[in-house]
Formats: structure tokens, sequence, C-alpha cells
């Protein structure tokens, strides 16, 4: 009797255990497929992309009419910058994979730069004719790399999440054929010289200036200590190290912490080697209550600045987070704001001193310019903008626009309802630059942090 | 036991004196700011006292919110024109006094809308009563006199081109990757993460660089999701408003633990705490 009762229990147990088992397999199983669902719809999303975009640019060579080339070309855009978000689903970050998006995000800027040209006024030249047809034929073996990728990976049945653990267990299976594949693709677009572009084409990557306008001789390191302990202000009872910049780095530099042996306060910079210049500071500490009110604060700064030979410049912005004041400074040439020029310095509202500030955006970008004699008046530049503006203030100033280049405009402050603007006009064609929408304070939603 | 209540009883009573003093203090003493001079960017109580005189002279019609945001600025700059004052967009001595003339601030009334997290509206020459209206009662009735207001700190600065929720999910993974780092490093760790961002080989959002498969481990083991702290925050901020420890790099790893071999192919730029950044 007993026996039974037991034998019944334990099969009862042995039958539930199986049942539960199986439901925790067919979730797991669901949660797989559901991944792996993920990354297939990037992989043929993709593709399909690689395959429109090749067809896209084909007829963009083949039109004739410059008036239909605009819309084209701002689809070419479109699609690489979908193939582009794509490619960031894949899980491949750990290939070496950014030549692909590389290329792709030239593609994008071509068109995108193209495309919002007034082709009547300026068509294509014959050299960006050149470069588009080069494209095309990029983006063609790009696009038959893929393709033979897709091919095998549907004729195999090969999974993402096989890619996934394979990359995770760092083994690299011999027939890992995604993994493969994905290498030649990256091949076949390293094998394109970036000079293919022309020179016109500036990359991201390439636009950086490294501090070319810098004067001076090299410092020494021990010259670097001095002036991290200038900024530092940590006193005389401090340990210094001072490191030099990794082989890897465009430009050379110091890298200067300094820490008071006594409160542990801590202080970390960096330095150019060539004459010397300050790229940004932090001072690490705890800071308590506000005493020093943010005016008194962006006094501060600017007595700071000057004080460290950083000279004719205004004051752009400041906002108080907390106990800590962030002012932004661009240069001021003759009464034009150049706003690629920033400085931003942050001061403690505990005791009004500055506690971090940085100097890369002005180190690399600062010199004397010619800035050219406004074309248009600035009346004729509040013409085009929407009537509906009330302008407030205006002033000239020289931004980076879209594409990356410096241009002269008018600065147009204004309000529209609850809201205000900056928009530039640009002074030499009149053309709408860049309209901003200044952000209002955030109301805070409780229970974020 | 009974030592124990009258203790109690005893404390609070005191706690009601305390309590009581600053009350009846206010409702005699004249309001007046402190003696900041008040700039674009503020936040606090002053800005709260500008802002109610502002909007009890008909000048300031956003939501009394204390940040000294454009709404504000643009109403300083309106007052000070037509009370004949320098145009500087700075409630400095001058104008502070002629605000005081010029309008009356009930404090008491503010904050208790403030911290009720009512609706409410300072315009001068109506009825405070009228000018409330709880929380609950939502925004029915049409009257574009009421405005929302949540409850204290009630607003609060945020950088240009970033949300609030932006930071959040920056400080969620800057504190899942580096929250043993010091100061330093979680900066660098936040800049990485903005100049993938702005980098041609990487998703163009942040929410795209972060959650990019295996780009970040903590978001691969799920360390993204635990409660960032303030000096997370704090880091995610300098970033966000152009601080970049790290020369521009767009990886980093930590020598002990990194398991792909191809990372030690990027050219390095430097060293923070325990990772190695680099291009």
């Amino acid at each position: 009797m007993l026996r039974g009762i037991l034998i019944g229990v334990l099969a009862l147990g042995v039958a539930g255990t199986a049942f539960w088992g199986y439901q925790e397999h067919r979730e797991k199983n669901a949660i797989l497929i559901n991944a792996e669902n993920n990354y297939q719809r990037a992989f043929h999303d993709l593709t399909y992309q690689i395959d429109l975009l090749h067809d896209k640019i084909g007829t963009t060579l083949a039109m004739n009419s410059r008036a239909s080339l605009s819309p084209e070309l701002a689809d070419v855009w479109r699609l690489t910058s979908e193939a582009h978000s794509d490619v960031g689903q894949l899980p491949l970050s750990l290939l070496p994979f950014n030549k692909t998006e590389e290329f792709l995000s030239n593609i994008g800027d071509f068109s995108y730069r193209t495309a919002v040209r007034d082709l009547e006024k300026e068509p294509l030249s014959e050299e960006e004719y050149q470069t588009l047809k080069q494209l095309y034929k990029q983006s063609a073996d790009v696009q038959q790399d893929l393709r033979k990728v897709q091919h095998i990976a549907l004729e195999k049945n090969l999974r993402w999440m096989d890619v996934e653990m394979a990359l995770a267990s760092n083994k690299e299976a011999a027939d890992n054929t995604i993994i493969d594949g994905f290498k030649t693709v990256e091949k076949t677009v390293e094998g394109y010289d970036e000079t293919n572009f022309g020179p016109a084409f500036v990359n991201m990557q390439k636009k950086d200036e490294n501090y070319k306008y810098l004067e001076g001789k090299e410092i020494t390191e021990e010259q670097a200590a001095q002036i991290g302990k200038k900024y530092a202000r940590l006193g005389n009872n401090v340990n210094i190290r001072v490191t030099e910049n990794g082989k890897g780095s465009d430009y050379g530099f110091f890298s200067v912490s300094i820490q008071n042996k006594k409160t542990n306060e801590e202080a970390n910079m960096d330095i150019t080697k060539k004459g010397g210049y300050p790229i940004w500071f932090i001072l690490d500490r705890k800071f308590s209550k506000q005493k020093v009110s943010l005016n008194e604060a962006s006094n501060n700064a600017v007595k700071f600045l000057k004080e460290n030979g950083f000279k004719d410049l205004d004051l752009f912005e400041s906002a108080q987070y907390d106990n800590l004041g962030v002012f932004t400074f661009v240069s001021n040439q003759e009464g034009v704001r150049i706003y690629p020029d920033a400085i931003r310095v942050k001061v403690a509202l505990d005791n009004g001193k500055m506690a971090a500030f940085s100097a890369e955006d002005y180190l690399k970008s600062h010199h004397q310019r010619e800035i050219p004699e406004p074309a248009i008046s600035a009346e004729e530049a509040r013409g085009k903008i929407n009537p509906q503006l009330k302008v407030m203030e205006d002033r000239r100033a020289v931004i980076m626009n879209d594409l990356n280049q410096e241009v002269s405009c008018y600065e147009f402050l204004g309000t529209l309802g609850e809201d205000t603007y900056r928009i530039y006009i640009n002074a030499e064609t009149g053309q709408e630059e860049k309209v901003e929408k200044l952000k209002n304070a955030e109301p805070v939603f409780e229970d974020v942090v | 036991m009974k030592k124990n209540f009258l203790a109690g009883k005893v404390l609070l009573i005191i706690s009601l004196c305390i309590l009581g003093i600053p009350l009846s203090g206010n409702m005699d003493k004249v309001n007046a700011f402190s003696n900041q001079v008040i700039q674009h960017g503020a936040v606090g109580d002053d800005v709260i006292e500008l802002q109610s005189r502002l909007q009890y002279l008909g000048f300031y019609n956003g939501k009394i919110d204390g940040v000294f945001g454009w709404g504000t600025y643009w109403a300083l700059r309106n007052f000070q024109y037509e009370f004949g004052l320098p145009i500087d967009g700075l409630a400095g001595q001058a104008t502070k006094n002629k605000l005081l003339k010029a309008s009356k601030y009930n404090e008491q009334y503010v904050k208790e809308q403030i911290n009720k997290g009512n609706k409410f509206k300072h315009y001068g020459g109506r009825d405070l009563e009228k000018q409330t209206k709880p929380q609950q009662g939502g925004a029915a009735g049409g009257n574009n006199q009421q405005q929302q207001t949540p409850k204290q700190p009630t607003a609060t600065n945020v950088p240009n081109g970033f949300s609030e929720n932006d930071i959040q999910l920056m400080a969620n993974a800057v504190y899942g990757e580096s929250r043993g780092e010091p100061y330093t490093g979680q900066v660098a760790v936040a800049a990485v993460i903005l100049n993938r961002v702005n980098s041609a080989s990487f998703p163009n959002t942040v929410s795209g660089v972060i959650f990019e498969p295996r780009a970040f481990t903590a978001v691969a083991d799920g360390q993204i999701w635990l409660t960032p702290n303030e000096t997370a925050k704090k880091a995610v901020l300098d970033a966000i408003n152009g601080w970049d420890p790290t020369g521009e790099a767009l990886y980093y790893f930590n020598p002990d633990t990194a398991t792909s071999g191809w990372i030690w192919t990027r050219p390095q730029i430097k060293r923070i705490g325990k990772h190695i950044f680099c291009k």
C-alpha cells in the first residue's frame, strides 16, 4: 500500500520535472529564435539596402535631367543611413568591420552634399561625376560579396547565434562561413583607397586638424609637471605622475596626474607637447553645498581664462547643474563670434573655483581668420527668416555647417511662441545654414536616478 | 514607557516651535532676493522669486520652475526695456530693486503650490485662489492660465541635443562598464560613447551605439541595468558638455580581461585607470 503511494508520488514527480524541463527548454528556444530573428532581419535588410543602393546609384548615373537628380541622391542618402543602422545591429563589432561602415558613410556624405545643393545653379562637376561612377562600381563589389554570404547562409541554414557563440568562445571554427564571408567583404572595401573620393571629400576622422595652429616649442616632462601643478592648485605636498601619450595618438601630449597626499583630492589633465597648452583638466573632489552664485562663478571663470592667456572670448552659455556651473566661451574676432573656437569651464559653486575645463576645440581651431565682408546686409538676411519668428537679437558669426565647413553667417535669436530659436543665415549667399531650437529646462520626472 | 512618551512629546513641541518660526517669519517680513546677481542658467529660490515677480507684472507667461531659461531671459529683458533699465538680461541690484518696488511676491503661496505639484500662476491683480488648481484637476476647463508644474525640484538644465533620458541611458552604461574606475575614467567611457556617435564607423545615436551587439560587456551581461550613482551621471554630463579625456578614442579595453586579440591591434592612445583607450 505504502509502496504503491510512494511509487505514485515519485512517478508524478518525474513526470512533473519532465514537463517543467520541457517548458524551460521551449522557453529558451523561443528566446534564442527571437534573437536569431533579429539578427536575420538586420542581415537581410542590409543586403536588400545594398542592392537598392547599387541600383539607385546606377540610375543617378544614367539620369540626364539635373532636376531629378536631387531627390534620387537624397534617396541614396536615406538608404546608406538605413544600411548603416543594419550593420550596427549585427554582432560584428569584434570583427574589423568598420571599413564597410565607413564606405557606407562616405556614400552617404557624398549624396547628402550633392542632394542638398541647388543642382540647377551648380551642377555635378566632372570630378563628382567620376566619384559617383567609382561609388557605383564599388557598391557593385560589396553587393556581390554580401550576396555570396547571403546565399551560403541560406543554403547551409547558417545561424547568427552560432556566429555569436563562435565569437564569444573566441574559437573561430574553421568553416564559419558568415564570419569568413564578412571578412572578405571587409577586405574588398579596404582595398578602396580613401583618395578615391577626391580632395574635397573629408572623412570624419580626417578632418581632425591635430592642433596645427599651435605655436611654441616642445616641452619636457618636467615642464609638464610644473604646468599641471599650477593648474591643479593642490599645494606643494603632492604626488605628480606624468605619462606620455600612447603610440596610437595623432598628436603628442603629456597626461599629468596630481594627487594631494593629505586630502587625496586628485586632478588630471592633458597638456600638448607643442607649446604646453592645457587640453583638458578635471579636478576630482567632493563638492559641497552652493555658496557662490552662478554669476559670481562666471566672473571667476572669465578671470581664470584671462589669467591663463585665453583672450577675446564671449560668454556664450551658462548653466547650473546642482552645485556646479558650466560655462561655454567662444572667441570673438572683431565683433564676429567664432563658434568653432569653444572653451568650456566648470566652476564649483561651493568655493567658486575652477573645477574643470576643456580647451580642445579652441586649441584645434583657433587662429586669426580672414572673415570676408558680408555680401548681403543684415536686413536682407533678416528677410530670409520665417516671418512668424520674432527676432530679439542679431550678430555676425562664423559657424561649422552640416558639411563641416566654416561659413560666415548672420546669427538671429528669436522667439516663436514659448520657444527660442537660433538661426544662421549665410552672409554670402543668404542660404539658411542652420536652425536650432534652443532647449528649455526639462521637467524632472521623479525617481529617475 | 511613560518616559519615552514624555520625551516624544517634548521633541514634538520643540520641533513644532522650530517649524513655526520660519513660517511666521515668512508672513511678516518683506520678501526679497538674496544679494546674488541672477543670470541665465541659474537655478534655485531666487529664480523662483524672479519668475513669480515677472509673472506678477505680466512679462513672464511660462511656468514658475526655478530654472532661468530663455523664457525668463526674454521676460527679464522686456522688463528692463519697459522700466528704462540697461538691457543686459542680468538681474542685478538695480533691476531687483525695481522689481521689488513694482511687484508683489507671495512666497508662501508659490512654494506651497510647487510643493503640492499644483498647476498655478502668479499674476498680479487677480485672486490667487483662482490661479491654482490641484493636480488631480487635470487640464480640463481649457483655461490657458493653468500650466503643469511637477514636484520639486521642478526642472533641471539639460545640455542642448540631449534629453534627460539619453543622459540616464548613458549613465547606466557608464556605471555598468566602469563603476570601479576613477572619475576621469568614467568621463572617458562616456566620451568614447559620444565619439562613437560622431564617428563614421558606428551607429549615429546614443542608443544605437550602446546597444550595438557585443560592443559593451555591460550590455551583454545585463550589468547596464544596475542603478547608476550620481558620479556616473556627473561623468556623463561632463562628457556631453565637451570633456574628452581620451584624446578621441573609439575603443577601450581592460588588458587583464580582454578576450579579443584584435583589440590589441588598435593604435593605443593612453591609459586611464584599468582601461586602455585606443583609436
